[in-house]
This record gives C-alpha cells, sequence and structure tokens, in this order.
C-alpha cells in the first residue's frame, strides 16, 4: 500500500511524450495521476519536487552483480543498493557467474536472492551458451520459464558463427533479444587497451578496432538472416556506429548501448598504467567517442548501460597486463551521462529514453513509463547539484573506477520502487521491507 | 628508508623512461658517465658508497643485471639480486607485496626488469626509494638507449644532425622506443624498418620515418641500430622464417655496401649472428657492439651517482 505525492517537479517521460511542470501521485504502488492532482489518498506523504526532475525510474541493462561465486566483489545486495544509489530502479544482471547462469536452477537463486534481499527490480540475463563456452546453447526455455529477460554470454564472444545462428534462431520462440559482446578474440589476441598511437607509445599489446566491428558486422548479417534481435553491447568503435545506423536504415531488428566510459574517456586515460582504466572493449580514441554521443542524439545507440563491473581491490594492485578487465559503474553513471549531454547538446528527453523505455523495450519489461497505471517506478534527479565523486562513499563492493575525483553535475535524489522511496541523497538507503 | 623528498642533481627521484628526460637530463647523464669513463677506478667515495641497490629482475637477463651489478659495485654499493624464480614470486606472491617487502628492508635504489609494461610506474606510484627500468615489457628500457646514445656521441663526436635508423621487431622492443625518445630528443632523425607485422600501428607518430626496405632504408644513414629478434615471432606466425628476416632485413655486406662509408653498425645484445646480421659485419670495423657493452656500465655508474644524490660531474678538458 504504497502512496507517494512528488509535487511540482519538471516531469520528463518520453514514453509518452511529456515534457510538464507538475505532480505525480503514486497509490498503492502504481502511478495514478500525472499533471494536476486534484485530490489525494489517505496516508500519502508528500515530497517537495520544486528544481527537480521526475522520470520514470531509470534502467540499467548491463551490469555484474558476482553473485553467486565472487561475493568478494559484489553481491546482490551490495551491487542492488549501488544500483538505488546510482538511480537505478531496475536492472539485469549479466550470466558470467561462477557458477554461470545458464540454467533454471542458477535463474531462480538470482531471483530468489533479489527477492530477498534487493530494493530494486532484478531481471537476470542467461547464457547464450553452456558455461559461456560458445559451443552448446544453454537451457534457454527453462531459463526464460524461470524469468530471464533476455541472452548473453556477455565477457564472451561467441567466435562461432554457426552457433550464434542457432541462438537467435532459439531466442525467436521466446521473444528474447540476444545481447553480443562484439569481440573477436583471436584478432583481440593479448590486448589489453586500444591499438593506435598510445598503445605504441606505453608498449601495451593493442586490441584493434575492427575486432569490435568484426563481430558487430556479424552479428548484425545473422540477425538478418535470422530475423532474431540483437543488441549490441558497450558500443566503442566509430565503425560499430555506422554498421548499426547502416543495419538500422536497412530494417535490421538491432539496437545498441553506450557506457558512460566511452562517452567520456579516451585511452589517454591509460597513461600512467592506471589499472582502472583497462575495460572491455577498450577506451578508444577521440574520434571514437565522438561517433557514439553523436549516435545516442540521433538514437542510433538506443540505451545507455553503465556495464558494472567490480572487481576488489587485489584485481587490480597488479601489473597492466594482469589486471581484470572493468570498472564500477552503477553509482557514477547518470552525472557522466548528463555531463556529456550538457556537453554536447543532447536533450534531456533522449538521455532519459536511453535509460528508461528503451531498455523496457528490449528487455521486454513493463518499465520505463509513467503511464497512468504502470508501477510507480520513479527517479528523481536534481540537475543543478554539483558535486564531486568519491569512490570512499560507494555502496558498491568496489572502488574500481577512473572517475573519483571528478567533480560533475545532476545528483539522484530519491529512487522510488513501487511508490516506496528506497534511497534518498541525503540519508540511508532503505533496507528490503519483510513482507 | 629512503628520504622520500630526495633531491638530486637530475631533477627526478626515479629514471622510468627516456619518454620523459629532457636533453639537460640527458646531456647530464651522459657527461656523468664520461666522467666516469676516465675516472672510474680511482677508488674515490663515490655517492653510492656504502649503499644498498636491489636488482629485481623478473625476466632472464644477463648483460643488463651484471652491467648494473659492476656499476653498483665499482661504485662501491652493496647489491641484492632478486629473480623471479625461488623468490616468492614464484610462489605467487603479487609484485606490490614483494616490492612492499623489499622497501621494508630499506634498500636506496631498486632496479627493475619486468616482463609488463608499466611495472616500474608501479612500483613508483607504490614505493619512496628511486626506481630505474631495466625493461618493461615492450615498453622502454632507458639506460639502453642512454648507453646508446653514449656510444654514437663517443664515435661521431655529436648525435643532434645524425639519421639513425633501428632496424627490426620494433612493435615489440623496448629498445627501440627508448632509443626514439632518446634520440629525437637529443636532436637526431630517427627511421625504423622491420616487416610490416612487427611496425606497432601509429608507428610514425612516434615522430620517425617508417621503411619497409632495408635497401632503401639504410642510405644515408649514420647509424645503423640492429634489434633481436625472438624465435617466438616466428613460431607465434608474426613473420614466416628466419631465412626470410634475415634475406630482406639481416645486415651483411651486400646492405653494407649502400651505407656510408663511416656508418656505425650497433646491436643491444644478445645477438643472432647471422640473422640480424652476419658475422662480417658484428666483428667487422663498423661494429661498436663492445663499445656499447663497455658504456653500459658506465651509463648505469652515471644513473646510480645522480640517482643517490651525487653532483653532475663533467670532464674537465
Amino acid at each position: 500500500m504504497k502512496n507517494l505525492l512528488l509535487k511540482g517537479g519538471r516531469i520528463v517521460d518520453p514514453s509518452q511524450n511529456v515534457d510538464v511542470v507538475g505532480d505525480l501521485l503514486i497509490e498503492n504502488g502504481k502511478v495514478k495521476a500525472i499533471g494536476k492532482v486534484a485530490s489525494l489518498p489517505k496516508d500519502c506523504p508528500v515530497v517537495d519536487a520544486k528544481g527537480l526532475v521526475i522520470t520514470p525510474g531509470w534502467i540499467d541493462m548491463h551490469t555484474h552483480l558476482r553473485e553467486p561465486g565472487a561475493n568478494q566483489k559484489e553481491t546482490i545486495l551490495t551491487g542492488t543498493q549501488a544500483a538505488a544509489a546510482g538511480g537505478m530502479t531496475s536492472i539485469a544482471c549479466m550470466a558470467n557467474t561462477s557458477p554461470v547462469n545458464d540454467n533454471a536452477f542458477i535463474t531462480s537463486f538470482i531471483r530468489e536472492r533479489a527477492a530477498a534481499d534487493s530494493v530494486v527490480n532484478v531481471f537476470p540475463i542467461g547464457a547464450i551458451t553452456k558455461g559461456l563456452k560458445g559451443e552448446e546453447l544453454a537451457e534457454i526455455g527453462s531459463m526464460r520459464e524461470a524469468g530471464i529477460a533476455a541472452l548473453s554470454d556477455d565477457g564472451h564472444t561467441v567466435m562461432n558463427a554457426y552457433v550464434m545462428r542457432k541462438a537467435l534462431d532459439y531466442s525467436k520462440k521466446f521473444d528474447l533479444t540476444v545481447i553480443s559482446h562484439a569481440e573477436d578474440v583471436n584478432l583481440k589476441g593479448r590486448g589489453v587497451m586500444n591499438e593506435g598511437f598510445n598503445s605504441a607509445r606505453f608498449g601495451l599489446r593493442g586490441i584493434p578496432r575492427t575486432s569490435e566491428d568484426l563481430i558487430i558486422a556479424r552479428d548484425i548479417l545473422l540477425a538478418e538472416l535470422t530475423g532474431a534481435r540483437i543488441h549490441i553491447a558497450h558500443l566503442s568503435t566509430v565503425g560499430g556506429v555506422e554498421l548499426v545506423r547502416i543495419a538500422k536504415k536497412r530494417g535490421v531488428r538491432v539496437t545498441a548501448e553506450v557506457t558512460p566510459h566511452h562517452l567520456n574517456l579516451t585511452d589517454d586515460a591509460v597513461k600512467d598504467y592506471d589499472t582502472n582504466t583497462k575495460v572491455a572493449p577498450p577506451l578508444r580514441e577521440q574520434h571514437d567517442v565522438d561517433a557514439v554521443r553523436e549516435a545516442l542524439a540521433d538514437g542510433t545507440i538506443d540505451v545507455v548501460a553503465s556495464d558494472h563491473a567490480p572487481h576488489a581491490i587485489e584485481d587490480k594492485l597488479v601489473e597492466y597486463d594482469l589486471a581484470q578487465f572493468g570498472m564500477v559503474g552503477l553509482e557514477t553513471a547518470f552525472p557522466l551521462y548528463y555531463r556529456m549531454c550538457l556537453k554536447n547538446g543532447v536533450g534531456l528527453q533522449r538521455l532519459i529514453a536511453a535509460l528508461t523505455s528503451a531498455p523496457a523495450e528490449i528487455l521486454g519489461i513493463p518499465k520505463g513509463t509513467l503511464k497512468v497505471g504502470a508501477d510507480g517506478d520513479v527517479t528523481v534527479f536534481d540537475p543543478a547539484a554539483v558535486y564531486t565523486i568519491d569512490k570512499t562513499e560507494f555502496r558498491s563492493k568496489s572502488r574500481n573506477t577512473p572517475f573519483h575525483g571528478w567533480e560533475v553535475q545532476g545528483k539522484v535524489r530519491y529512487t522510488i520502487v513501487a511508490g516506496r522511496v528506497v534511497y534518498r541523497s541525503e540519508g540511508s538507503i532503505a533496507q528490503k521491507e519483510s513482507q | 628508508m629512503a628520504n622520500p623528498l630526495i633531491q638530486n642533481a637530475l631533477g627526478t627521484r626515479s629514471i622510468l623512461g627516456t619518454e620523459s628526460l629532457s636533453a639537460s637530463q640527458i646531456r647530464n647523464l651522459l657527461d656523468t658517465a664520461f666522467f666516469y669513463r676516465t675516472h672510474w677506478r680511482e677508488g674515490k667515495p663515490s655517492p653510492a658508497s656504502g649503499k644498498t641497490v636491489v636488482l629485481f629482475f623478473f625476466e632472464p637477463s644477463t648483460r643488463t643485471r651484471v652491467s648494473f651489478e659492476l656499476a653498483a659495485k665499482r661504485l662501491g654499493a652493496t647489491t641484492v639480486f632478486l629473480g623471479n624464480e625461488g623468490s616468492s614470486v614464484g610462489k605467487g606472491e603479487t609484485l606490490y607485496d614483494t616490492a612492499k617487502t623489499l622497501e621494508a628492508m630499506a634498500p636506496d635504489l631498486i632496479v627493475l626488469r619486468h616482463p609488463s609494461a608499466g611495472s616500474p610506474h608501479f612500483l613508483n606510484r607504490h614505493l619512496q626509494v628511486p626506481v630505474v627500468n631495466a625493461g618493461d615489457g615492450f615498453h622502454e628500457h632507458p639506460t639502453q638507449a642512454l648507453l646508446d646514445a653514449m656510444t654514437i656521441e663517443e664515435s661521431k663526436g655529436k648525435i643532434a644532425g645524425l639519421k639513425v635508423l633501428i632496424v627490426g621487431d620494433i612493435a615489440h622492443s623496448r629498445v627501440a622506443r627508448s632509443n626514439i625518445y632518446c634520440l629525437k630528443t637529443m636532436g637526431a632523425e630517427v627511421s625504423v624498418c622491420g616487416p610490416p607485422t612487427l611496425l606497432p600501428p601509429k608507428v610514425e607518430k612516434l615522430g620517425v620515418k617508417v621503411f619497409y626496405d632495408l635497401n632503401e632504408a639504410v642510405k644515408d644513414q649514420d647509424v645503423v641500430i640492429l634489434l633481436r629478434i625472438q624465435f617466438e615471432r616466428f613460431e607465434s606466425g608474426q613473420t614466416p622464417s628466419r631465412g626470410e628476416y634475415s634475406r630482406y632485413y639481416g645486415m651483411n655486406a651486400r646492405v653494407m655496401a649502400l651505407c656510408k662509408p663511416d656508418v656505425l653498425v650497433m646491436h643491444p645484445g644478445p645477438m643472432n649472428r647471422g640473422l640480424e646480421l652476419s658475422t662480417e659485419i658484428a666483428d667487422g670495423p663498423h661494429s661498436v657492439i663492445l663499445n656499447q657493452v663497455s658504456n653500459g656500465v658506465l651509463i648505469r655508474m652515471a644513473v646510480l651517482h645522480l640517482l643517490l644524490g651525487g653532483p653532475v660531474m663533467k670532464e674537465r678538458k
């Protein structure tokens, strides 16, 4: 029985083309009214949202929660608290846990643990292939029944085109999008950073853009062949953008996402061998950053997602060659998206769509909208607040970020799930309510 | 423990690469090395006397290690060698822990050879003692470049304005990178030549001319530096065979005939005779390969002398 009135904020909801100053009423955990609210139900707290922006609850469709198997890096509890602190009301978690989420048992485990521990909605992503090995299809149907929202071997590329084709074919029966981690492993070799001038300078093995572009091209062609839906994870190259743009024009069912780090950093950041800059795909060059920003602005890239990849201190306190790939992102994603929007004139409607309606549509989940009757998942942020990213304040168990100390603008004030405030910026995070 | 605020005449706590050294810093290192060429036998106390130098070698090395060890001992320092075999590194200890443990034993300077680029930078960030990079992956090998610069200056009387060609596996060579930075800073014109598969992409952006053809590349060069080729490059399919390599990129009498008559031939060693260069060239009148070895000790003496607080030494003429 969750009621809440958000009063006098700027309501931005791309799913119904809304951008008005007004009130939002949530009654019994569902959106009841938007705009002018005449009468309140009994027992309805009121939040003054003057000067704040009210949007559908944000969705991060690309995270790694590490549970089961690597609880020292993150758990479903800490990862979802980080999500709430970052304004995310729903997240999808990748299958590369240990054991891998390649069967209904693990899917159920994640769902049950999330039901017990999480204050946000968790949508597991099932593996495409057993053990992420790229050889045999995982039990996709059973996982679908247990609650997966998409398929991905993220962290690994399904290198065998035949297997990928079969996965795409099979996914059609279950109405699942296949998410492609696009890196040709042979061309990537033992590379640890983008191949270019900086890899020549720093003496590190390079990963050419072509290793990403090849798989993007292949998966677009396979999606065209099968008529299935492909989603390109963490798109980072100028060539990849072009491939997706052309494919969309041709009517291929392809969507794409971009991360906060690929929108904000180039491989210059690798300069001092800071292992927190080591990520897959690697940080690219300025013209790639320009291309993904432009693609997000014009809708070629549909979604923003953090690729939250927590690692323990000891995973990163090593030589650059030996460090794990990945960085945390849930708690820093929004201001980094917003920073890029302010600098590049990407409209707020476009950014919010990339955080709400677009990922909801790809995952096929009834989220990302404030239409009357929808779940009362809402994110409220202060567009004017300026602050400094401080990794010591993260809810995540891990601190592997290259953004520590960055001054950013745009702060999450309230994260609301089904009408209940689960995070407020000046207070502690809510615990899971016993029901 | 060493003073974290060490102020030395060189103006840098550590030597991690030549990319970050200025012309005057290189000049001071070369001058001090030339000073020791004349005076090292005098047995006077040096800034390194009684200090402890740790030689921390994660990769097999003979000459660099012996060269540093000799340099330290000639200056009256004690050396401790730590290799990855027989140390706790072989038991899975991380570089960070090994280095912190070492530092707790209060050495005055650490020399690091490591297969991963950036490892000396990692140590330098986490430790207070001076760190000297003795080779990090494919990245840099600054003392090799300094000894090469010294050898060139010794033979040619100058570096500025000379044309220097580096031949071979540039992509996987820390010697190439350090030489490019050092020689360019000192005013030389640097070119590289090798099979396209063994040149790093965008190498031209390092400010060098790029050649695939050795016959064309050697023309007008004052110095030709041949790099060692690892047999791994053939095994991993990066270039077809030893025979083809020596046919296109080996220095022999035929190629020598295309060079300037006073060209210097250099090699950082250890060389593969008959592969990178023929025996007649290695032992011939143009070769200064053994001078490089001798100067290597002097350069490392200069590095230790300056990083351990000594003044810049200049030979009175």
